[in-house]
């Protein structure tokens, strides 16, 4: 095998893509396609709840389309982070969605499910033998922070990818991946060079986002061969260009050099970008380097209680010039009246204001320039969602009649945009495992089945 | 005497994970991208002090073929989407390096 051509159907399925692009790349009869489904960006909510980010019709719509092209072509097709977390709960229900397409599109394949969580015992394994070490500034991991967890998730590398193509899988759904290893795994199984093929990966993953104009979802084809790979955008209206290929590499990652994989590390420092002709672009140069002992990266999150939110302007000219008394105040009252129920470590009371710092927290540069009109969000944290509705009741209630200095707008310090003002925001999360455990195999802890659908 | 802001072509901030804020400073040519790394305007204490961040935690990587400068920061107060954040994507913390000046 001389080239290996790949169809990235998008960066995110779900999000949408132009359904022309996705018949160009067709056209041009790619070996395989895949796509992204899952990300961390959204935040600890979906790993913990179960939920998804992209809501059932929008997977039924992208899968739809791109599962029958791949049926009529008989290609295989793998689809990684099912369901935005890549938990049980999200291939669960990526999987049900993916049904309800077979049934109603009469399409007949064998199907691989693979399996992305982590069970707790073999991670408190892990933590007594010391192999796992702490990512950024979270604490060293502990046995008692992986029993608080909601869920774990272990991002899979190329193994388990592997072991469900050679088992004969059309289609692969698979939980939460390295975005690299949907699309690295058929090329190590073909043996291509895996430097400029996690390196191809790590720019397809995001379909055609290093195209120009810069735009939504959309499809990209990636040509591997022995020595190099071309990228082309399959939407006829974009381009790239070598400094729109290099650029891409700085997206969401901290060092546009090297990146990470359980299977070792790719370096980019002699990559080199060619212009082939208006639309495509040759890379070269890239190197990988396998790991002494591989590793899986872990994250996993917890729960925190409930939320309860309540949205309101200010426009006052005093009030505004006394929020923080006002803030002090409220947040007194509400202490003083749960008194005997709550305390302290029971609930949390936030108070955000747009228009001052909402955004980042703190003064900028300039000191605190106050806007005409200042938007404030409360947030009351509890144990349980009853417990946040009253605590932030409360507040709300103490907000809008509290008193301070010179205050002559006597009646009301809140613009409410809402009835009912108050809502309730759920279940909250936090990720508290982000971490890498070291293993003997990569692929042992994610469990592969296979199911003959239709 | 220019601002970063004037200066770059794109300037932008994301999460590189939960846990990190990476901030991209994209530049129209390789002058323009050499005369921001060459000043001192951009250094680890500089960038430490705009963000609360320590200045060892500061990662600063000059990329040529894209006209480009890296910089990462760990986030300091809760992870992203943690009780207590304010920017779940982190896509809005490009903005204390807007008013830079660059000799």
């Amino acid at each position: 095998m001389d080239e290996l051509r790949v169809l990235s159907v998008c960066g995110n399925l779900g999000y949408g893509f132009p359904v022309s692009s996705l018949e160009n790349g067709i056209a041009r009869n790619p070996h395989y396609m895949g796509a992204d489904n899952g990300s961390t960006d959204a935040g600890p909510y979906y790993l913990g709840s179960g939920d998804q980010l992209t809501k059932r019709e929008q997977i039924v719509r992208d899968l739809g389309h791109s599962l029958a092209a791949a049926r009529r072509k008989k290609i295989p097709y793998i689809i990684g982070s099912a369901g935005t977390a890549g938990g049980n709960p999200h291939v669960d229900a990526v999987l049900d969605v993916m049904h309800q397409l077979a049934k109603r599109d009469g399409h007949r394949f064998r199907l691989a499910v693979i399996r992305a969580e982590m069970d707790k015992e073999s991670v408190k394994r892990a933590v007594r033998e010391g192999r796992i070490r702490s990512l950024g500034k979270l604490p060293p991991l502990t046995e008692e922070a992986v029993d608080e967890s909601a869920r774990i998730v272990g991002q899979m590398g190329l193994d388990p990818f592997i072991r469900a193509v050679e088992g004969g899988a059309e289609v692969v759904l698979a939980g939460r991946s390295c975005d690299t290893a949907i699309y690295t795994s058929y090329a190590a199984m073909r043996g291509f060079d895996l430097g400029l093929a996690f390196h191809m990966s790590k720019i397809i993953e995001c379909g055609a986002q290093c195209a120009l104009p810069i735009g939504a979802n959309d499809c990209i084809l990636g040509t591997l061969r022995e020595d190099h790979f071309e990228l082309e955008p399959m939407n006829a209206g974009k381009r790239l260009t070598p400094s729109s290929v290099a650029a891409h590499m700085m997206y969401e990652q901290p060092d546009p050099y090297l990146f990470y994989e359980p299977e070792g590390m790719v370096d980019l420092k002699e990559s080199r970008f060619e212009q082939l002709d208006g639309r495509r672009v040759k890379v070269w140069g890239s190197r990988f380097v396998p790991a002494e002992r591989p590793t899986i990266k872990l994250e996993g999150v917890r729960l925190r209680g409930y939320r309860t939110i309540t949205v309101a302007g200010m426009t006052d000219p005093i009030l505004l010039q006394n929020i923080d008394e006002v803030e002090a105040r409220v947040k007194d009252t509400v202490a003083s009246m749960v008194r005997g129920s709550l305390g302290p470590g029971d609930y949390e009371l936030r108070f955000i204001f747009y228009g001052r710092d909402g955004v980042m927290g703190r003064p900028g540069p300039d000191g605190r320039k106050l806007a005409h009109e200042v938007g404030v969000v409360v947030e009351a944290i509890a144990k349980d969602q009853a417990t946040a509705n009253s605590v932030l009741s409360l507040a709300r209630s103490t907000f809008l009649h509290c008193g301070f200095a010179g205050r002559k707008a006597t009646a009301g310090n809140l613009a409410f945009p809402f009835s009912p003002s108050d809502f309730q925001g759920g279940p909250v999360y936090e990720f508290h495992i982000y971490h890498l455990m070291e293993v003997e195999d990569a692929g042992a802890p994610f469990e592969v089945s296979f199911e003959q659908v239709g | 005497m220019e601002r970063l802001y004037d200066l770059a072509e794109v300037l932008r901030s994301k999460n590189a994970g939960p846990l990190f804020i990476t901030l991209d400073l994209l530049f129209p040519d390789a002058a323009t991208c050499r005369r921001v790394a060459e000043s001192e305007a951009l250094s680890p204490g500089a960038v430490a002090a705009l963000y609360g961040v320590r200045p060892e935690d500061v990662k600063i990587v000059y990329f040529d073929a894209a006209n480009a400068i890296k910089v990462t920061i760990p986030r300091v107060g809760p992870t992203s989407g943690a009780p207590g954040d304010r920017d779940v994507y982190g896509a809005q913390q490009h903005v204390p390096l807007l008013g830079l000046m660059i000799p």
